[in-house]
């Protein structure tokens, strides 16, 4: 954990500047991805290219496939037997269904927040604590500065250090939230997926999710799926708008939002019928 | 993604496309009172009809209620909402038009205020010609302008933008034989100094139409045009379907 300690001083290095889609740098590259549950198909030949320090929105209505996406990401369809897959998914160049890759360090890679915040029965300390606990760190000083970052870097320092050992079930819900996210970063990776992050918390608390995640994108590349609109168009840099497990619009959101190529992306945006 | 004129009435929410053409209907309503003030205006100080002046200059305060009516409008469905593609751009584009509708009101009130001055003065100066020529010339240019609007047309859009050349030109030609009657006949200077305070009201006419055209091509569009030269303009990108 080296890695993280000499991180932790630096200074947040600035994301560059919103570039041409073309000359960003690839996190992901997904080519040809189709995933079928028992069957019946919930991706359909998915290619496009998930840039590296952006905030990436996937929109789209109920079962068109995002969140279907956001799990194929980190593998969490393994666990489940129904799921088939083709095509390829590559996280910086590389295969993650190649035989040498292991699929916990993939998961420290990319690591994933779920729609409602699932915070381990213990305290707050450590939760945060658990992942590292995993990977074999042990000593209290090492830990203690890691599980500060990670929760200064989650915005929830200030509100749980006089808390830190007390349950982390007694925060509220967009504290949990956060909290689960600095579980995530503790283990630094590379990637952040977040799958409704908000659709359960309170303006305020939705709020301070968004901030977390405009300035979390000068260290990770961000992919977020959500059913709100204005929080896609709010956060995210690009935006890609999914309707029955097909890719329909993949643009930057600044257009996505104003002056979208596709008929079926107005409608889908706008609220028309369709 | 082009658009048409009925493209607002599609939304899943009956009162989001009732609140949308309520906007579209009050600009045309507000359009419609300016395009018949620039033209009592003009008739007022051809004819040297004050009280059709004093009307022109009554009504303007009409033109700025509407003004006012429509902002709030805008402001709370932008508020209620958060509109987004080509509902955003309608917003964006009637919030524009009306400010630009209210001028093109004001330059109407400040042709009244010259025709009164001309009547008083009690002389039918030179420039009226010119006045009469360009006046029709800017008339159909709002006309047009607001006709784009209503019918979400971008070719006459176009028709307009290019116009505003023709105008300019126009003024620049008859402001130039006015100087030449003032050098010749100084007794009629200020006669003439308020036919070219007319001139410059509908040159100025001229370029708010044109601005309002601009607004339609954003609008259907979402291309945005302006301090865009005419001649670089992408005639296909504009009028084609996309």
């Amino acid at each position: 954990m080296s890695a993280t300690l000499s991180n932790r001083h630096a200074p947040p290095a600035t994301p560059p500047a919103l570039a041409d889609f073309a000359a960003e740098a690839s996190c992901f590259d997904l080519s040809g991805l189709s995933l079928a549950y028992d069957g019946k198909p919930a991706l359909r030949e998915l290619t496009l290219r998930i840039p590296r320090q952006r905030v990436t929105a996937f929109i789209g209505p109920s079962g068109c496939g995002k969140s279907t996406l956001l799990r194929a990401l980190n593998r969490l369809h393994d666990l489940n037997d129904e799921v088939s897959r083709q095509g390829h998914i590559a996280l910086e160049g590389q295969d993650i269904h190649a035989p040498e890759v292991d699929v916990a360090d993939l998961r420290r890679r990319v690591g994933m927040v779920f729609q409602t915040p699932n915070p381990f029965p213990m305290s707050v300390y450590d939760n945060v604590a658990f992942g590292l606990r995993l990977q074999g760190v042990k000593r209290k000083r090492q830990l203690d500065e890691i599980v500060e970052w990670a929760l200064d870097s989650a915005a929830l320092w200030n509100e749980v250090k006089d808390h830190l050992h007390s349950s982390a079930w007694a925060l509220s819900g967009g504290q949990q939230q956060r909290l689960v996210i600095a579980r995530t970063l503790a283990v630094q990776p590379e990637v952040l997926l977040l799958d409704e992050p908000a659709s359960a918390l309170d303006p305020i608390s939705t709020l301070k999710i968004e901030e977390l995640i405009r300035t979390l994108k000068s260290r990770l590349t961000l992919v977020l799926v959500t059913h709100n609109m204005q929080q896609a168009a709010r956060v995210s840099d690009y935006t890609a708008f999914l309707q029955a497990g097909e890719l329909v619009e993949y643009a930057a959101t600044d257009t996505l939002f104003t002056n979208p190529r596709l008929q079926r992306t107005e409608n889908y945006i706008t609220g028309r019928m369709s | 993604m082009e658009i048409t004129s009925d493209t607002h009435s599609q939304h899943i929410s009956k009162q989001f496309n009732h609140e949308l053409e309520e906007l579209k209907t009050h600009l045309m309503a507000m359009g419609g009172l300016v395009e018949k003030q620039v033209q009592d205006a003009i008739e007022a100080l051809l004819e040297g009809d004050s009280r059709l002046a004093e009307r022109v200059r009554d009504n303007d305060k009409v033109v700025n209620d509407m003004q006012i009516k429509i902002d709030e409008e805008c402001t709370r469905v932008l508020a209620r909402r958060q509109p987004a593609a080509s509902d955003l751009r309608l917003v964006l584009a009637v919030i524009r038009a009306t400010s630009d509708l209210e001028r093109i009101g004001d330059e109407a009130s400040k042709i009244a205020r010259n025709a009164l001055s001309l009547v008083e003065a009690g002389r039918s100066p030179r420039g009226f010609v010119e006045v009469r020529h360009i006046s029709e010339h800017v008339r159909k240019m709002v006309r047009d302008a607001l006709t784009a609007f209503a019918r979400f047309d971008t070719q006459l859009a176009l028709s307009v933008v290019r116009e505003d050349e023709s105008v300019d030109s126009e003024y620049t030609t008859a402001m130039r034989s006015l100087m030449t009657f003032m050098m010749e006949d100084p007794r009629s200077i200020s006669s003439i100094l308020s036919v070219m305070w007319i001139l410059r009201a509908l040159e100025r006419i001229g370029d708010h139409a044109d601005n309002l055209a601009e607004y339609v091509i954003y609008l259907v569009k979402g291309l945005d045009i302006r301090h865009t030269d005419p001649d670089q303009l992408d005639d296909e990108a504009i009028q084609g379907k996309s």
